[in-house]
């Protein structure tokens, strides 16, 4: 497949936040080696907040998460992440939905 | 909060909206609960309404909803990578008194009905999370908790409009988990022009809209569709697919969408424009296997977070709108006829719904979700065909008629054999019937 380099970061600059310092509404579970499940958000998330550390675990920035919920629903069997909405009032704010 | 209202709706998208609206117009103690800064603010969708499903809640909505474009033409195209071959509709009929579908902006459209809510009497708290719902000794809904502070209140019934995710049903254990395989994730950016740019690109009138859906390689063998909507000042442009699709392809869903704005049928619609959002949502596509256990004692659940998607037309907020309805309706006449808000009372609504368009369409296409699944090459070599076919006809090159079609009919047999084409026709017909 044709690789397009996409920065997913300029398309979030476009968005307005409303993020709840200190309390990110996303967490991933301590792990070695991450599930399938988990390895794969790395590419899916549309906002792109998971990554790879150096030794190989997934982690999160949750900052400029759009709230799909697809994360929740791919590692729900697996029990890899803990979501949840931000508190009321907090996170994505859609100028135009 | 120490009173107890006769019902809370969670949520308020197209669904909550139209619950909160009916039970507040009959004179019910409505309370409305949403976690963004104000209805809207969460909600994401292409976005076409559907006029029938809001006029039969607000006949005279066209006086002051925020409405961008009427819609009078519609394109269905399937793309493969250098090519579209489509159909289009396209009528001066849709220019009517009272037009039928139109584009919306939804954080505008959803602010909108949300103050016809409060209008109509119902109290709405933003920003604020419904975390559970509350349940007595016996296991019936008598309320919900929030994350505020001493935030239980309780209700007479609940009614949970909270979206695709329904965190809240499936926390509370009255409905199963959405499976990654009944929803699709899509993505969604806003480009602005000027309106005259917009209206001449597509040629149309002040007031008036097109949408294109397409279909084909642009989901890169995925099962998707994609999407271009006119609004006034707008063009909102999409691409979703399966869950399971991506997890299993690995492809960034932004890279999708790139993909498509830059096919050549598309990048000069979009030429010159200003993106001003980038969005993600999860559309229910599950179809009517997916739908889960629609009401209990002290609960209902109603538009995306009971499942309640048409894929093949991509409707779903005019679903919304009509179980949200008739879920207040349910309500209304039980307080009417006296009668506790209990599983034996409020199966009315299911009844009502199962008379309504939103249960027989989804009954009709119920066989599609799993046709699509197993039939990639839908996505894939049917497109590519297509478009070879329509390119070896058109192309005028001294090769003769009847060698052309030869050359055609022996592209799709070597690709499906007889079987396998024979056998795609009766799926397909079978799973649209």
């Amino acid at each position: 497949m044709q690789e397009i380099h996409i920065k997913v970061e300029e398309k979030l600059y476009q968005n307005r936040y409303m993020v709840d310092e200190g309390r990110p509404h996303i967490s991933v579970k301590p792990h070695t080696l991450p599930s399938e499940a988990l390895a794969s958000l790395v590419k899916i998330c549309p906002a792109g907040c998971y990554s790879r550390t150096e030794t190989g675990q997934v982690e999160i920035a949750p900052d400029g998460c759009l709230e799909c919920g697809t994360c929740r629903i791919v590692c729900a069997a697996t029990g890899d992440i803990e979501w949840n909405y931000p508190r009321g009032g907090y996170g994505i704010l859609f100028k135009f939905g | 909060m120490s009173e107890t209202f006769d019902a809370i709706v969670i949520g308020a998208g197209p669904s909550g909206n139209a619950c909160a609206y009916v039970m507040a117009k009959a004179g019910l103690n409505v309370l409305q609960i949403e976690r963004g800064e104000y209805s809207g603010s969460k909600n994401v969708q292409g976005a076409i309404l559907y006029a029938d499903a809001l006029e039969r809640i607000i006949p005279d909505f066209r006086e002051d909803a925020p409405l961008e474009r009427h819609i009078v033409e519609q394109r269905m195209w399937i793309l493969d990578d250098k090519a579209h071959v489509g159909g289009h509709y396209r009528s001066d009929a849709f220019n009517e008194e009272r037009p039928n579908r139109y584009t919306i902006i939804r954080a505008q459209f959803d602010k909108w009905f949300n103050r016809k809510v409060r209008e109509a009497g119902a109290l709405v708290v933003c920003e604020t999370t419904v975390t559970e719902l509350i349940k007595d000794d016996k296991g019936k809904v008598i309320g919900v908790r929030t994350d505020r502070e001493d935030g239980d209140i309780y209700a007479d019934v609940v009614v949970m409009a909270d979206g695709v995710n329904a965190l809240v049903a499936s926390r509370s254990g009255i409905k199963k988990e959405v499976t990654p395989d009944a929803v699709a994730l899509a993505v969604k950016e806003m480009h602005f022009l000027p309106q005259d740019v917009i209206e001449s690109r597509f040629n149309i009138g002040e007031e008036e809209g097109v949408v294109i859906e397409v279909a084909g390689s642009v989901t890169v063998g995925m099962v998707g569709t994609a999407f271009l909507y006119t609004n006034k000042e707008s063009i909102a442009v999409g691409i979703g697919c399966l869950v399971s699709d991506f997890t299993e392809a690995q492809v960034r869903p932004a890279f999708l969408l790139e993909k498509f704005k830059n096919h050549p049928s598309i990048k000069p619609l979009l030429a010159g424009s200003e993106v001003k959002e980038y969005a993600a949502h999860l559309i229910p596509e599950g179809g009517l296997n997916a739908v889960p256990q629609l009401f209990g004692d002290g609960w209902m659940i109603v538009g995306d977070a009971a499942q309640f998607v048409n894929a093949v037309h991509r409707e779903g907020s005019n679903m919304a709108m009509t179980s949200g309805r008739l879920a207040a309706e349910t309500v209304i006449n039980a307080k009417k006829a006296g009668k506790p808000m209990v599983s034996s009372v409020l199966v009315a609504y299911k009844k009502a719904l199962e008379d309504s368009f939103v249960i027989k369409d989804l009954h009709k296409y119920r066989r599609l979700p799993k046709v699509l699944h197993n039939n990639k090459h839908f996505f894939t070599d049917y497109p590519r065909l297509l478009s070879q076919a329509a390119e070896t006809m058109l192309r005028v090159d001294g090769e003769d008629k009847r060698s052309k079609e030869k050359k055609i009919t022996k592209a799709f047999r070597s690709t499906r054999r007889l079987g396998g084409l024979l056998g795609d026709v009766f799926n397909l017909a079978r799973a649209f019937r």
